[in-house]
């Protein structure tokens, strides 16, 4: 029993169809439960007041629009060694989720940034290295659709995804050369003193709980989806050789 | 190796290379931006660097195409593969040779540019030098997303998406030391990050270049 058994088309397909009602069960949960409880059962805040509470977004989308091109990178890294058709589709399946969620983070933050630092947008470093996360995305998805074989296209964008992360990783550092950040720190860490309330801290960590659930869930549905599109192209492509 | 890097030249220099158009663009780009923002001398010395490294960027991303494109078209680029050399030293010399006909020319004419622009002259010597440092890093990236989109039909948007998000960093440190220099302050931070982004290309891209151009020709 090793985790590369799931590698197996059909295993995968079982298990994750048995996973999935639990986990959407478990996202629905958390994530409910926790924005219920971020928005209507905390106190606002002394100075931001009740813009406080975009925070139970944006933080954990922001998370999540970094890990998924982690996974993304683990997914090729996975693909290009051992060569798991499931990988490669895990990999293209996160993709617009990733995007979707480095958007999110984008749009909230703007709408909280407006009233709080009286401007939309800035050339923060932390900003301008989201907006370029999602051009990677974007660059990413491109080359996938671009191409017309399938292998092909597993092969380069998993390239292009572990040269993209050594870059994404070196922008992110380098728009620290902007010094002018209007962005705060770290909201939650484990080992340091400045940190949110308590009482902002559990409710986030409800929400954080439900976006990662919930991204588990959307790149499961939608590999499910690639691999069942993948099954259907064979089955037309033998039924067209009059086999 | 120096047999290929002299054809590589050759092609490029001679009728039809388009190796004046990447100059020529650079020219029409600083042309440009006067009309854009305005004569005022002062305005156009602020953003003189940032805007001759945005347009020595955008002239080495016009003519990637040309380090695969013509040679995958016409079978060279399978010959190259089966060369006795290894596909990653090709990728590296023609990167190199895109270099000494894009960036090589771009640093050197950039100062006659930014007189134009109404450069401070103490900024010239750190703008070359960040030219001559930050554009082999260009060409490198460059030929990665070339041999990325090699085989593909209208591969020239797709191209810049891939390779733009790519460039940010050489463009920031580049930008900033040159715009340090045109104040007067220390270079060599910037400097010292752009030459570590140019060589870990150099040694590393190549690599990921020849995997792209081994798919891609499969």
């Amino acid at each position: 029993m090793s985790i590369w058994e799931y590698a197996n088309p059909k295993k995968f397909m079982q298990t994750s169809g048995a996973v999935l009602p639990w986990m959407t069960a478990l996202s629905v949960l958390t994530l409910v439960g926790g924005l219920f409880w971020g928005f209507f059962l905390t106190p606002d805040d002394y100075k931001q007041g009740s813009t406080v509470k975009i925070i139970y977004i944006h933080v954990p989308a922001a998370l999540m629009a970094i890990n998924a091109w982690v996974m993304m990178l683990i997914a090729s890294l996975i693909w290009l060694v051992r060569r798991h058709h499931v990988s490669a589709l895990a990999a293209k399946a996160a993709a617009p989720v990733g995007l979707t969620m480095t958007l999110i983070a984008l749009f909230t933050g703007a709408i909280w940034g407006q009233p709080m630092w009286g401007t939309w947008w800035a050339w923060d470093p932390r900003l301008t290295s989201f907006l370029i996360l999602f051009l990677f995305y974007l660059g990413y998805l491109a080359l996938w659709a671009a191409i017309e074989s399938p292998d092909a296209a597993a092969d380069l964008t998993s390239v292009l995804c572990l040269v993209g992360s050594v870059f994404a990783f070196l922008s992110r550092y380098a728009v620290l050369f902007w010094n002018q950040g209007l962005h705060q720190g770290a909201s939650l860490s484990l080992d340091q003193e400045e940190h949110v309330a308590d009482v902002f801290a559990w409710p986030l960590w409800t929400c954080i709980a439900g976006f990662v659930s919930l991204f588990v869930v959307l790149v499961l549905i939608r590999t499910r989806t690639e691999i069942r599109a993948r099954r259907l192209s064979a089955l037309l492509t033998r039924e067209r050789m009059g086999a | 190796m120096i047999a290929l890097l002299l054809r590589d030249l050759r092609l490029a220099t001679r009728a039809g290379g388009g190796f004046g158009l990447s100059l020529a663009f650079f020219l029409i780009l600083v042309t440009l931006v006067p009309f854009g923002v305005g004569p005022e001398s002062a305005r156009l010395a602020t953003i003189a660097p940032g805007i001759l490294w945005v347009g020595a960027l955008l002239a080495s991303l016009l003519s990637l195409d040309r380090i695969f494109a013509l040679d995958h078209e016409d079978g060279t680029l399978d010959q190259l593969a089966t060369a006795p050399i290894p596909l990653e030293a090709v990728v590296a010399v023609k990167a190199v040779a895109h270099w000494l006909t894009t960036g090589l020319p771009l640093a050197l004419i950039a100062p006659l540019l930014g007189v134009l622009l109404n450069l401070p002259p103490q900024a010239m010597g750190p703008l070359m030098l960040s030219l001559l440092i930050g554009t082999p890093a260009l060409s490198v990236i460059g030929a990665f997303g070339a041999g990325l989109t090699v085989g593909l039909k209208r591969g020239g948007l797709l191209l810049s998406l891939l390779v733009l998000p790519l460039y940010v960093p050489t463009l920031i440190f580049g930008a900033e030391a040159a715009r340090r220099g045109a104040e007067g302050a220390a270079i060599g931070t910037p400097l010292v990050f752009l030459g570590a982004i140019t060589l870990a290309s150099l040694a590393a891209l190549p690599y990921a270049a020849a995997a792209a151009i081994r798919v891609n020709l499969r």
